[in-house]
């Protein structure tokens, strides 16, 4: 009966103590999503948060070490709205932030948290300032002139034209950096660039001069660095003037097969260099695009899956790092930027490293659109 | 030559969907005496309707456009009612205000609705061909653009100088208070204008996105502000002024962009207006208030 | 003294009695850390509002003129603001920051003047709604020419380019196009913007008050008495405007060198829309009004955050309710009625000072 009751005790005990341990282990990060929910920009920062919570939700039901709590705040694509996002979740505890979605906010934002001592890990802000100088931001996306090298690179080794037209976006960062870099990369290239036309977010319906000036000079390429938004209504400029030559994107272009109502014929062809799409065949990818839908009712474009990326590689950090639930921003900041550099990821976006400056290095992967689907070539 | 022509007739489509919108913004300016700045996101909400008409449900073109254009009229009558006519004696910096709220309402709910992410407006009736005449080629939503301009820059004209209805706006555009001392309804025929204005926005919210595919909350508000500034190039208040300013502003914004600089479209276009406004105040076919003392 | 004298003088005092206490309290939350982050970041940008409404009240409610594109002006004192800041470092290695900030805000105060006087010519001439598109025009001419401006510095040299970015391989990029102006050192501080709009309430309430003041007001309440009383009509409206201009360039350089990145798409038609808002809610020509609506405004969308994605439609149909209570003269007359004690407490008070300025 002693024996018994010893060794109940001692059941218990152990109990106790295995709870006691478990209890001890979990980690609760408090990350903070900042990006455009509202305005002209929502559409990415809606993304961008859809993605996270996804992330988020699949951690807390997992039941590992780490819980997630994601605090998000709308900064309307703004650069002074985007600081006063920010303060309020320092206010609110966050110890560190995924974000934030947009490229301008970002580079105001993470300046910011520079001073501060925030940890950032931008999804999608993709433009050079956003890193630079500063050594507490990191990307999960390319940063602009990377992506410009590498589609001029790519145009020049596959011999995918002759005669360039370039159309972009003369208000947008993303847009002018991607633009710049190719520009610089083709004259290396010797690629000859024969017609070079811009539009501004403000009146970016009406593509017919843009069209008509490429096709005038008799391009046979077109290079189009920029959302996928004004490149659906180019591709149908283009349909209408019966013109057709080699459409080729970045990564903003993923997405366009998934607007609704979209003609998906028009996009016949066109080419993008990009780290995730959607119709992709990967297990991971798949699994997470059908979560999605069934959580938003919608396809998700590469914002999404960066963000989801992004949530996990803040926890491997975190882990790295040694991060607990009771560290302020300030405490968790410098070990996040060593852990960063010492951890390897690979998501849904391929497989990632960081380096000091806060870039990433990951490969592009080219492919083109065939019957409505997206086809990866090597 | 061909190029040439070519940027005409862009312009001239672009130029006929500013035009519609601007006879919107014109008619409520020219009776009810407020800026609607939230005609252009009426606009959106008109696209929004017929997008879901032709997507989800299947509906003919026709029958689309013309459930656009009957939740837009009931929308234009809502709103006016709610917001506009409680400040009918009020300042028209405060209606001005009043509108801005609206607008900015508006597009959050469509927000709200229809998600952040972009619609593509199916291809319609509208674009159901495409004239090639040599090198130039016309897109049947060009002339249907062109020609449904005509019909409704007729129509509204015949419309206000023929019928009781159209005659009793005019008077209340002349002298709000004559108008009432002669018993003709204010309230009703202030109605009536944001009815039809509201309707001829939905019909310009399915051609602008049956030349511009993409549809999101914002798609309204530039189209807005270009059309605001047609209205007042060819005259605030003015019929004819309306459609003649707007096919002027998008033939110059196409031509600025094509022979000087994409990248200074929008200044161009707001640098001819400014020349235009200073040697004739009051838009090119405006009449000249005469001031009493 | 006259009694009209006194009056203004009581009103004027107790516009710069409350922004004082306001100063003082604030500076001793900060001092005690009682401030939350989030309310201490919006401080500067708060300042830079208020300027620009009483800035816009004075050329909307005094002058009588609907100015649409005051963001523009706006835009031109954060552009130079950023740009006269890194030259000073550059060519002088100055690092006193309120001396590189007081600088960089009276040259931006100064472009920005020059650019309202040359706009003010044209535009000046036109009026009512015809006058209100021209600014909407000329805020939106702005925001396209900056867009395709390049600036760097190098060797205490400034290099200009347009349209394409033609600077020499070793400048220090100061403004990079649609980029906007990069890297600026923030070095604006809540003190300087205290100071500032202390200064816009000197300026403007002197001004109001002035003989030119009431020439301005006469000419906004009736043009041709105001004229055939032998008062420049275009001079004066000129006056305004360009000393509104002027407010709302150093406002810019506030706002601008309070970040370290400022773009053209920050002061577009809508920004300016915004600062008409804040001066039609606080009461046209309501100085006080202006200061008040313009801060609670600006917190308003803060305040709003609990409301999450309905915030923006939360916030517009405030404004659209405001407007309508404010302005129908049933439901004023209603709501008067509901409080008709503290109306009389109001009426008494009134009555002493008899009707203020507004």
């Amino acid at each position: 009966m002693k024996k018994l009751l010893a060794l109940v005790l001692a059941m218990v005990m152990t109990l106790t103590v295995c709870a006691a341990v478990a209890e001890e282990e979990t980690v609760t990060l408090k990350i903070a999503h900042i990006g455009p929910t509202t305005g002209p920009a929502a559409l990415y920062g809606l993304a961008t948060l859809h993605g996270a919570e996804l992330a988020a939700k699949e951690i807390n039901e997992a039941g590992g070490k780490y819980r997630i709590e994601l605090i998000a705040e709308d900064d309307e694509h703004n650069p002074e709205k985007v600081i006063n996002a920010y303060n309020k979740v320092l206010d609110d505890g966050a110890q560190m932030i995924l974000g934030t979605t947009t490229s301008k906010p970002c580079e105001a934002a993470s300046a910011q948290g520079y001073v501060d001592r925030v940890f950032f890990l931008t999804p999608s802000a993709s433009s050079t300032a956003v890193i630079e100088d500063k050594d507490n931001a990191f990307q999960v996306c390319f940063t602009d002139p990377n992506q410009g090298a590498a589609s001029a690179e790519y145009i020049a080794s596959h011999k995918l034209g002759t005669k360039i037209a370039i159309i972009y976006n003369d208000s947008d960062v993303y847009s002018t950096g991607i633009r710049d870099s190719f520009v610089a990369k083709a004259a290396e290239l010797s690629l000859e660039i024969v017609s070079e036309t811009s539009f501004s977010t403000d009146d970016n319906a009406d593509f017919t001069v843009q069209v008509a000036d490429a096709q005038n000079a008799g391009a046979d390429l077109v290079f189009l660095p920029m959302y996928y938004t004004p490149a659906s209504n180019i591709l149908n400029t283009a349909a209408a003037k019966n013109y057709k030559p080699v459409f080729f994107g970045v990564d903003g272009m993923d997405g366009i097969l998934g607007v609704e109502g979209f003609d998906t014929s028009l996009a016949e062809g066109v080419m993008l260099l990009t780290p995730f799409v959607a119709t992709s065949e990967d297990e991971k990818v798949v699994s997470f695009v059908t979560k999605y839908r069934e959580a938003y009712n919608e396809d998700p474009i590469q914002f999404a899956a960066d963000a989801y990326d992004g949530i996990y590689i803040l926890v491997e950090a975190a882990e790295k790092a040694g991060i607990t639930s009771e560290m302020k921003f300030d405490e968790v900041c410098d070990p996040m930027i060593a852990a960063m550099q010492e951890i390897s990821y690979e998501g849904l976006t391929g497989a990632m490293t960081w380096d000091e400056s806060g870039a990433v290095t990951k490969t592009p992967m080219a492919a083109t659109i065939i019957n409505g689907i997206y086809v990866f070539e090597d | 030559m061909m190029i040439f022509l070519d940027n005409l007739i862009n312009g001239l489509s672009l130029g006929s969907i500013y035009a519609i919108i601007a006879l919107g913004y014109t008619m409520v300016y020219g009776i009810a005496k407020m800026l609607n700045f939230a005609h252009g996101d009426i606009i959106m909400v008109g696209a929004y309707i017929a997008f879901c008409g032709l997507q989800y449900w299947n509906l003919p073109p026709v029958v689309a456009m013309l459930m656009a254009m009957v939740v837009c009229t009931l929308l234009g009558i809502t709103i006016e009612g709610l917001a506009y006519r409680p400040l009918r004696q009020a300042t028209s910096l405060a209606v001005l205000i009043t509108a801005i709220g609206m607008s900015y309402l508006l597009q959050n709910l469509a927000l709200m609705i229809w998600g952040a992410n972009p619609k593509s407006f199916p291809g319609t009736f509208i674009n159901s061909f495409t004239l090639h005449l040599g090198r130039l080629t016309i897109s049947s939503a060009t002339l249907i653009t062109i020609l449904a301009n005509v019909v409704i820059m007729i129509a509204l004209t015949l419309f206000t100088s023929r019928t009781k209805i159209g005659k009793a706006m005019r008077c209340v555009s002349e002298d709000r208070g004559a108008a009432q001392l002669m018993g003709i309804n204010v309230n009703r025929t202030i109605s009536i204008t944001f009815a039809i204005g509201s309707a001829l926005a939905a019909v310009a919210g399915v051609l602008l996105c049956s030349s511009y595919p993409i549809l999101q909350p914002t798609t309204g508000s530039m189209p807005g502000i270009k059309a605001f500034t047609a209205a007042v190039f060819g005259g605030i208040g003015s019929i004819p002024g309306a459609m003649l300013g707007g096919i002027l502003l998008g033939v110059i914004e196409i031509f600025g962009k094509a022979y000087i600089s994409t990248a200074l479209g929008d200044a161009i276009v707001f640098a001819v207006l400014i020349i235009v406004l200073l040697v004739k105040p009051t838009g090119l076919l405006g009449k000249p208030v005469r001031e009493k003392v | 003294m006259t009694k009209a004298k006194k009056k203004h003088l009581i009103y004027n005092l107790v516009i710069f009695a409350l922004v004082i206490g306001a100063y003082v309290l604030l500076q001793n939350m900060i001092a005690a850390k009682t401030i939350t982050r989030s309310l201490k970041g919006q401080l500067i940008p708060i300042c830079a509002w208020i300027i620009m409404a009483v800035s816009l009240n004075l050329v909307i409610g005094f002058s009588g003129e609907l100015s649409l594109g005051h963001a523009g002006f706006m835009s031109v004192g954060a552009y130079t603001g950023a740009v006269i800041s890194g030259w000073l470092l550059n060519a002088f290695a100055m690092e006193n920051t309120g001396l590189r900030l007081a600088i960089a805000i009276l040259a931006a105060g100064l472009i920005a003047g020059i650019i309202g006087l040359l706009i003010g010519i044209p535009v000046l001439r036109l009026r009512g709604d015809y006058l209100a598109i021209v600014t909407l025009a000329f805020g939106e001419i702005i925001r396209n020419l900056v867009n395709v401006l390049y600036i760097g510095t190098a060797n205490g040299k400034l290099y200009f380019s347009f349209l394409s970015k033609d600077l020499p391989a070793d400048v220090t990029i100061l403004v990079d196009g649609a980029k906007g102006a990069v890297k600026i050192k923030p070095i604006s501080t809540f003190t300087a913007g205290f100071i500032l709009v202390m200064i816009t309430l000197i300026v403007v309430l002197n001004l109001v008050n002035s003989r030119t003041g009431r020439a301005i007001q006469a000419t906004r309440d009736n043009r041709i008495a105001a004229e055939s009383m032998g008062i420049s009509v275009t001079r004066h409206k000129m006056i305004a405007f360009v000393t509104g201009a002027v407010l709302a360039g150093m406002a810019g350089a506030l706002y601008g060198l309070n970040a370290s990145t400022v773009i053209p798409t920050q002061f577009t038609f809508n920004q300016s829309i915004n600062v008409l808002v804040f001066v039609v809610l606080g009461g046209l020509g309501n100085v006080l009004g202006s200061i008040i609506s313009a801060t609670f405004l600006t917190i308003l969308p803060e305040l709003l955050r609990e409301f999450a994605d309905y915030r923006m439609l939360v916030y517009a149909v405030v404004l659209i309710l405001v407007m309508i209570f404010t302005n129908n003269p049933v439901i004023r007359s209603v709501f008067m009625r509901m409080f008709s004690p503290v109306r009389r407490l109001f009426r008494g008070r009134e009555s002493q000072q008899g009707g203020e300025a507004a």
